[in-house]
C-alpha cells in the first residue's frame, strides 16, 4: 500500500531521524500520521509499515494494541473525545459527557451510523486550567459549556 | 571474578560480586519464589513474588534483578517479604478463574504450588472477573488468556530460546494478553516449548489437554526416537498409552528444550496402522497376517538354507546399539555375509580417519553451548539438528559466541551471525576458506558440517580447521536417532564394530543393484522408499519394521518390531554421546529387534547366549573401543557420556553417492513421523529447508 | 484557543515573561527578549561549568520526581564510545498539569535553548522531543520553532560558528501516561509497547537507543536558558534553600481564576490559591487541595498553609510533583474522587508488573461498586489495605501514584466511604483477616 506523496515524504523524512540501525523508533510516529490519514489501523497499514521497519505484522501489532490514541477500527471523521479525569470532573466533564451521548446517542467509543462522528470518554488531555475540555480529532476546545458543546456538535453532524 | 559476602536470613555466604541474589539465595538452598524470573532467559522483574528485604533499601527489592554486593544483608522471610507474597499471590489470583479441577496443569502448577506455600487460604476478590475466551492458535497450542499470569515466559523462550518470535504481547494493562505471530494463529515451529514453560494452565497443548492429570501419569525417561541429536524426553505414561513427551526436570543434553518431533511425534506408536502381527507372503502373493511362531519358523529355515556371502543384511538408524551389534555379528558370523550396511547420512567414517591419532576433537552438544565460535557449514541447522540450533543460539545469547553459516541457502543462524556466506553446497570450502583470518582468532571453535562434506571434503576441511592454530572440535552431522551408533556398531560393509576393519562385502547400494542376492534382511530400514526396486527378484526379504513400509511391501516375511519407547538399551546421538533409552509402554503384537535376532538364531539352532540390552552392552563395553570406558553411572542415570570409537587410521574409502542426508525438516524423520498424526497437522512448510 | 492566562502580578515570570508578546513562539521575538543569549555564553564555558551553573541554581526536575538536575547531568559520563543523546520528556500526562503544552506553544525557542545547554554540558549531538500525541498541534509549532533555528544557525552543524553541532527533532506519542515516566519514553520512542525498563542502568548510562542519555521535562530544560543568563545562584535565591528558582504552577479545578502561574518556589499554597486564583469559587469553602498531579496525595483544608516547595509539601504528606495543583470545594465527593483518579491509573497502567496491573483493577472495581452504593463496611478497609499493598512493590512508580492518593483519601475521608455504606441496604460488617 502506498499514502499520499505528502505522507510518504513525510515517512521519508522521518526514517533519517533516528540512528542507523534502528528505524523502528518511526513505527509509532508512522501508524499515528497513517492512522490520521486512513482513518484507522488497517491490517494492510501493519503489514506495510512492517515491512517497511523489518518488523512483523505481530510485533507492530503488540505497539497498536498498547497505545489507547491507535484505533484498529475506524472512529468517525470527526472524533469527539470528552475529558471526564479529575480537572475535569471538578468543572463538570462527566456531565459534560453525558450530555454528548445523549446529543449524539452515541457511548463510548461509538461511531454514529453515518460515519461523521463518534465519542470517547477520554482521560487527562492538558487542558486542566480550561476544564472541563474536549478535542474534537486534535483541536482544543477549552472550558466547555453544555450550550458551547451543543453549538460545536450540531457544527460537526452538518 | 571477585567474591563478595552477603548475609542472607542471618547467614554468611560468599557469591560473585554482581551475581543475581535470587540465584546466590539458590545456590545456598534458600528459595526466593518467582514466576517471571527464569534461568537463562532475559529479565523482567514483573511478577513481583521476588521481592525480598535488603538492608539499607527504602522499600523491598526484586531478588531477580539485584545484583549482589560487597557486605548486603538480605532476609527472604521476614515479615513484610512474607506479607508482600501473600498479597502479590492475592492481586495474581484475583483475576485467575481457579478452574484448577478442570485445568490441564493442576497438580503441576506453579501457581498452586505458590498459592500452598506462600498465599493466604482465603480471597478478599469479591468483584467479576474478567472473562475472555480461549483461542486455538494451531494444532498444538491453546490459550487460555484469563489464566494467564503475564509472565512472558513463552515470549522470551520463543524469541531467545527458539528464535522463532512467533509470540508477542497485545493490549494493556489487565487487557494484556499474549498474541500469536499471525493474527488468530500461530505459523512456528510448533515446539510447545512455550506450553512446557507456562506456569499455569494458559497455555495447554492439544495433544495433551484433557487426557489425564499428572499424578496419573507414569513418568519415563528415555531419549527422543527421531532426529540425530538425541534430546532426553519424559514420557507420560497412563495405560500403557504415552500421553505426553517433555523433559521439565531439565535433565539430559537438552535441558528443557524439544522440538515438535520429541515433544508431539510420539503418537506414532499409537498409529491405526502399526503391524501388531507377522505378516507372510502366501501363495497367491499378497501378505497376510500369521503367527510369531509361524513366521519366525520359516525365517530361520530360509536363513539356514540361505546364509552365506550372497546375504544381505541392512541394519538401523533407529534402533539401539545393542540391536545393531548383534545384528553385524549374526550376520557376520552366523549367516556368514560382509553385504552389511545401513543408510548413511554423514562421513563419519572419514572424520574419524582424519583425526587419528588426535584425542578430544569430536565435538559434544556442550561444547557446541560453550564454544567461544560456532561454523555452521552446508546444513539447515534449525531444521535438521533442532537441539544443536538451540545450543547455537542459547551460546550466543548467553556467551556473545561468533557464530558463522556457510550455507546454500537463508537459514535461521544467519540472524545472530557475524558473518553469513551463501555458497552451493560443492564450494562450501572455499566460503570457509574465505572465513580463516576471523575463524583463526576466535579462541576456539566447533565446527557442524552436513552430508555434502564427504570424503575428500571432510579431509580438506580438517587440514583446513587444524590449520588454523586454536582448538577446533567437529561434528559430522548425522540424521537418525541412532545413525552415529549404527557405524559405531560396524554396521558397514567394510568395518566392524570401532572401525576395524573387516572384510569386505556390498554396501546399500551394491546390494539394491546386485541380481544374485539370495536374501534381504532389513532391520528398521526402508531403503526401497522412493521407488527404489531391488534387482534381486527372487531374493527372500525379511523386513523387521514398525509399519507397513515400501520396503515392507516386497518382504517376503515381515516381522512387527517394538518402537524406541518400548524398549531398553543405549543409542549414540550425533556427537557420539551414549544414552539409555528405556522402556515405557509394553508392545502389543510386536517384539523387539534384539528379541526378533534372539528368536531367529535360536529358531537356527544357534546359541547367541544371553540376548538382552545389558548383556549385550557389557559385550560392547568389553570389545569395542571407546565404548569400554564410558562411565557407566552417568549413562544408568539418564546421563550422556561421549564415545571416540576409534583413535588410528580408518582403511576405508568413502563411495561418492552412498553418503546423503534425507534433508528432513523439523516438521519430518524418516518414515516414523509419516505415521504422527499431529506432524501432518501442523506441517507449516513441507521441505522447507533454507528457506 | 487561549494562548495563555491573563498573567497575576504575583508572579515572578523567569520563564514564562515572552507569554503574551506578539508572536512570542517566532524566533525573531525570541532573539529580542534575550533569546539564544545563554547559548552564546555557554558556548565559551566548559561543560563542568555549566553543570555547576545549573547545580548552583537548585533547579530539581519538574517532571514530578524533583531530582536535582545539576547532578542528573553529571552522571552522563564525559567520555562515551557511543553517542550521547537528549530526550525532552513532553509527554506531559500527569493529571493536573497543562504547563509544559504552555511553555512549547509559548515559547518554543525557549525550550530549545535550553536543550543546547544540555548538550553543550553533556557533550550530545542529537535528540528528540517526546510529544505527547494529544498535543498533535505542538509537534507543528515546535517544528517551525526547530527550522527557525537550523535557519538561523541554532541547530545543525557550526551552531554560532562554533565547532558544536546539534540535530533535535520532534516525535508524537500515541496515547500513554506510562510513558511519561522515563525509561518507558525510551522504549516508546525506540518503537516499542510503552513499558518501563529495568534499572539500572539509568538513562544517563544507557538510555535512546542504549546510549548515554539525557532526559529531562520541557519545563527543566526550558528554565536553564534563565539560570545560565541570570546565574545559578541568582536563580536559586529566586526559590527556597533546596529547590531553586520558579516555577508553573497549574491551578485548576474549584477556583475562580484557574490558570498556569509561574511562582518561586517556596510561595504559600493559600496565598496562591487566595491571591492568584482569586480563591475559591462560588463563595465555597476549601475542601481539599491535590497539590502536584492526581498521584499526589490530597491535603484537607487545614493542611494547605503551608509554602509550595519540595520539602514543605513531603512534610505535609504530599508532593510538589508536576505543579498540578488542583482545588476542590466543600461540596465535592471523596468517594468520587477516589474512584475517578483510580480509573484513571487503572486504564493507564501498563500490565507488566501484578501488583498494579491486578491491584488498579480491583480498586477500580470496588471503588465503582461502593460508588454505586453496593459497598460493604469492609471494603473501606480493604480499599486502603490493597492500596497499601500495592504501594512499594510494582515495578515502576505508577503503582504508588495510583496506591499514595487512595490511602490519603481513605484515610482524610473515611466518614464520606461510611456514608456511602451506610446507605446499602444489605451492607454488612465482617472482614476477611489478611496476614
Amino acid at each position: 500500500m502506498t499514502f499520499s506523496p505528502e505522507l510518504e515524504a513525510k515517512f521519508a523524512d522521518l526514517v533519517t531521524h533516528y540512528p542507523e540501525g534502528r528505524q523502528r523508533a518511526a513505527l509509532i510516529p508512522m501508524l499515528m500520521f497513517g492512522q490520521d490519514e486512513i482513518g484507522s489501523v488497517t491490517q494492510e497499514m501493519m503489514e506495510e509499515l512492517g515491512r517497511r521497519l523489518g518488523l512483523s505484522t505481530m510485533q507492530v501489532d503488540e505497539v497498536v494494541g498498547y497505545y489507547s490514541m491507535l484505533h484498529k477500527k475506524p472512529m468517525g471523521k470527526f472524533h469527539v473525545q470528552v475529558c471526564t479525569n479529575v480537572a475535569c470532573m471538578l468543572r463538570g466533564g462527566a456531565e459534560l459527557y453525558d450530555h454528548a451521548c445523549h446529543k449524539l446517542g452515541l457511548g463510548h467509543k461509538q461511531v454514529s451510523a453515518d460515519g461523521r462522528i463518534s465519542l470517547e470518554e477520554v482521560e487527562c488531555m492538558g487542558a486542566c486550567s480550561w476544564a472541563p475540555a474536549i478535542q474534537v480529532n486534535y483541536d482544543f476546545h477549552h472550558e466547555v459549556s453544555t450550550d458551547q458543546l451543543d453549538t460545536i456538535l450540531e457544527g460537526l453532524q452538518k | 571474578m571477585a567474591l563478595v559476602n552477603v548475609t542472607i536470613n542471618g547467614v554468611s555466604v560468599q557469591a560473585e560480586n554482581g551475581a543475581l541474589l535470587i540465584e546466590v539465595a539458590k545456590q545456598n538452598g534458600i528459595e526466593i519464589p518467582a514466576f517471571c524470573y527464569y534461568e537463562g532467559m532475559s529479565l523482567q522483574a514483573a511478577c513481583r513474588m521476588c521481592l525480598v528485604e535488603v538492608e539499607k533499601a527504602p522499600k523491598l527489592m526484586a531478588g531477580c534483578t539485584l545484583p549482589v554486593a560487597e557486605g548486603m544483608v538480605v532476609r527472604t522471610e521476614s515479615e513484610p517479604v512474607v506479607k508482600a507474597r501473600k498479597t502479590t499471590l492475592e492481586f495474581l489470583l484475583s483475576n485467575h478463574p481457579l478452574d484448577c479441577p478442570v485445568c490441564d496443569k493442576g497438580g503441576e502448577c506453579e501457581l498452586q504450588d505458590m498459592t500452598f506455600k506462600y498465599g493466604v487460604g482465603e480471597s478478599r476478590f469479591t468483584e467479576a472477573k474478567q472473562h475472555v475466551p480461549e483461542k486455538q492458535w494451531s494444532p498444538v497450542v491453546f490459550y487460555d488468556a484469563p489464566r494467564c499470569i503475564l509472565c512472558y515466559r513463552c515470549v522470551r523462550v520463543c524469541n531467545e530460546g527458539m528464535g522463532v518470535g512467533a509470540l508477542g504481547v497485545s493490549n494493556r494493562g489487565v487487557y494484556s494478553e499474549i498474541i500469536p505471530s499471525h493474527g488468530d494463529h500461530l505459523e512456528c515451529d510448533e515446539c510447545g516449548s512455550c506450553i512446557d514453560i507456562c506456569p499455569v494452565g494458559s497455555l495447554t497443548s492439544g495433544i495433551y489437554r484433557y487426557k489425564t492429570r499428572p499424578w496419573e501419569m507414569e513418568h519415563v525417561g528415555t531419549v527422543c526416537t527421531h532426529c540425530s541429536n538425541g534430546c532426553k524426553t519424559t514420557l507420560g505414561v497412563r495405560n500403557n498409552e504415552i500421553v505426553r513427551g517433555n523433559n521439565r526436570d531439565r535433565s539430559g543434553i537438552n535441558g528443557e528444550f524439544l522440538c515438535v518431533k520429541g515433544r508431539y511425534a510420539f503418537d506414532f506408536n499409537h498409529h491405526p496402522e502399526r503391524l501388531q502381527t507377522p505378516l507372510i507372503r502366501n501363495a497367491e502373493g499378497v501378505l497376510e497376517e500369521a503367527s510369531w511362531s509361524r513366521a519366525l519358523k520359516l525365517v530361520a529355515e530360509k536363513f539356514k538354507a540361505l546364509a552365506g556371502p550372497k546375504f544381505g543384511v541392512i541394519g538401523s538408524t533407529r534402533t539401539t546399539n545393542e540391536e545393531n551389534y548383534l545384528l553385524q555379528k549374526f550376520a557376520r558370523t552366523t549367516l556368514g555375509t560382509a553385504n552389511i550396511d545401513h543408510h548413511r547420512s554423514g562421513d563419519v567414517v572419514t572424520l574419524v580417519d582424519s583425526l587419528s591419532g588426535k584425542t578430544g576433537q569430536l565435538g559434544t552438544v556442550e561444547e557446541v553451548y560453550t564454544a567461544k565460535a560456532v561454523l555452521v557449514v552446508a546444513t539447515d541447522l534449525s531444521q535438521q539438528h533442532p537441539l544443536l540450533a538451540n545450543k547455537v543460539r542459547a551460546n550466543f545469547r548467553h556467551h556473545k559466541a561468533a557464530v558463522y553459516a556457510v550455507t546454500p541457502g537463508p537459514v535461521r543462524e544467519d540472524k545472530i551471525a557475524r558473518k553469513f556466506l551463501r555458497a552451493a553446497e560443492g564450494d562450501s570450502i572455499a566460503a570457509v576458506e574465505s572465513l580463516r583470518d576471523e575463524l583463526a582468532k576466535a579462541g576456539d571453535l566447533v565446527i557442524l558440517f552436513g552430508d555434502s562434506i564427504q570424503g575428500e571434503k571432510v579431509r580438506q576441511l580438517v587440514a583446513f580447521g587444524e590449520s588454523l592454530g586454536i582448538p577446533v572440535k567437529y561434528v559430522c552431522l548425522v540424521d537418525y536417532a541412532n545413525s552415529r551408533g549404527a557405524m559405531d556398531m560396524g554396521v558397514l560393509p567394510d568395518l566392524g564394530p570401532g572401525y576395524h576393519a573387516t572384510a569386505p562385502g556390498l554396501n546399500l547400494q551394491q546390494m539394491l543393484e546386485a541380481t544374485d542376492l539370495s536374501a534381504l534382511w532389513v532391520v528398521g530400514a526402508n531403503p526401497l522408499k522412493g521407488g527404489k526396486t531391488l534387482a534381486s527378484k527372487d531374493a527372500f526379504v525379511v523386513v523387521q519394521d514398525l509399519f507397513r513400509t515400501e520396503t515392507a511391501e516386497r518382504a517376503d516375511v515381515v516381522l512387527p518390531a517394538g518402537s524406541a519407547y518400548e524398549k531398553n538399551g543405549t543409542v549414540t546421538n550425533v556427537c557420539g554421546q551414549v544414552q539409555r533409552i528405556k522402556k515405557g509402554i509394553e508392545t502389543v503384537g510386536s517384539k523387539a529387534d534384539l528379541a526378533i535376532i534372539g528368536l531367529l538364531a535360536r529358531g537356527m539352532g544357534v546359541s547367541l547366549g544371553a540376548v538382552d540390552a545389558d548383556t549385550i552392552f557389557a559385550e560392547i563395553a568389553a570389545t569395542v573401543p571407546g565404548y569400554s570406558q564410558l562411565p557407566m553411572p552417568i549413562i544408568l542415570t539418564g546421563g550422556a557420556a561421549q564415545t571416540h570409537p576409534v583413535n588410528g587410521r580408518v582403511p576405508a574409502s568413502t563411495v561418492p553417492g552412498n553418503i546423503s542426508s534425507a534433508r528432513d525438516t523439523l516438521f519430518t524423520t524418516g518414515s516414523l513421523t509419516r505415521y504422527s498424526k499431529i506432524l501432518n497437522e501442523v506441517l507449516e512448510k513441507p521441505g522447507a529447508l533454507y528457506s | 484557543m487561549k494562548l495563555f492566562n491573563e498573567p497575576s502580578p504575583l508572579e515572578t515570570r523567569i520563564i514564562s515573561f515572552r507569554f503574551g508578546l506578539e508572536n512570542s513562539a517566532s524566533i525573531d521575538t525570541y532573539l529580542a527578549h534575550d533569546g539564544y543569549k545563554a547559548l552564546r555564553k555557554a558556548l565559551e564555558m566548559t561543560p563542568d561549568d555549566v553543570i555547576n551553573e545549573v547545580k548552583a541554581s537548585n533547579l530539581r526536575g519538574r517532571g514530578g520526581a524533583g531530582f536535582p538536575t545539576g547532578l542528573k547531568w553529571s552522571f552522563v559520563p564525559r567520555a562515551s564510545e557511543k553517542p550521547k543523546y537528549i530526550v525532552v520528556n513532553a509527554d506531559e500526562s500527569e493529571p493536573g498539569t497543562c504547563k509544559d503544552r504552555l511553555l512549547i506553544q509559548n515559547d518554543p525557542h525557549q525550550l530549545i535553548e535550553g536543550i543546547l545547554l544540555g548538550a553543550i554540558a553533556v557533550g550530545a549531538k542529537k535528540g528528540w522531543i517526546y510529544i505527547r500525541g494529544e498535543y498533535n498541534y505542538l509537534i507543528a509549532i515546535m517544528d517551525k520553532a526547530i527550522a527557525e533555528a537550523y535557519k538561523n544557525g541554532f541547530l545543525g552543524k557550526n551552531i554560532c560558528g562554533t565547532e558544536f553541532e546539534f540535530d533535535l527533532y520532534t516525535h508524537t506519542g500515541a496515547g500513554a501516561y506510562e510513558c511519561g515516566e522515563e525509561s518507558a519514553l525510551l522504549e516508546s520512542l525506540e518503537g516499542k509497547r510503552g513499558v518501563p525498563r529495568i534499572r539500572p542502568p539509568f538513562p544517563a548510562i544507557s538510555g535512546a537507543f542504549q546510549s548515554p542519555t539525557l532526559l529531562n521535562n520541557v519545563e527543566t530544560f526550558s528554565s536553564v536558558p534563565a539560570i545560565l543568563r541570570m546565574g545559578g545562584t541568582a536563580y536559586s535565591d529566586l526559590g527556597v534553600p533546596k529547590s531553586g528558582g520558579t516555577r508553573m504552577v497549574c491551578m485548576s479545578g474549584h477556583v475562580n481564576r484557574p490558570g498556569v502561574y509561574e511562582v518561586p518556589l517556596g510561595f504559600p499554597m493559600m496565598k496562591f490559591v487566595n491571591e492568584i486564583g482569586g480563591g475559591v469559587w462560588k463563595g465555597r469553602q476549601l475542601k481539599a487541595i491535590i497539590p502536584g498531579g492526581s498521584s499526589s496525595p490530597l491535603l484537607r483544608a487545614e493542611e494547605c498553609d503551608i509554602p509550595m516547595d519540595y520539602d514543605s509539601i513531603a512534610k505535609a504528606g504530599s508532593m510538589l510533583g508536576s505543579g498540578g495543583l488542583m482545588v476542590m470545594d466543600e461540596t465535592t465527593d471523596m468517594v468520587k474522587l477516589a474512584l475517578r483518579i483510580m480509573r484513571f491509573y487503572q486504564h493507564e497502567s501498563c500490565g507488566w508488573c501484578i501488583p498494579c496491573r491486578e491491584g488498579t483493577t480491583w480498586l477500580k472495581k470496588m471503588l465503582q461498586r461502593v460508588t454505586d452504593g453496593h459497598g460493604q463496611a469492609r471494603d473501606i478497609d480493604l480499599i486502603g489495605d490493597l492500596a497499601q499493598n500495592m504501594r512499594g512493590r510494582t515495578f515502576c512508580p505508577l503503582g504508588d501514584a495510583a496506591a499514595m492518593p487512595t490511602i490519603a483519601i481513605v484515610k482524610k475521608y473515611r466518614n464520606e466511604f461510611e456514608a456511602y455504606v451506610a446507605k446499602n441496604p444489605f451492607a454488612a460488617s465482617e472482614l476477611v483477616s489478611i496476614s
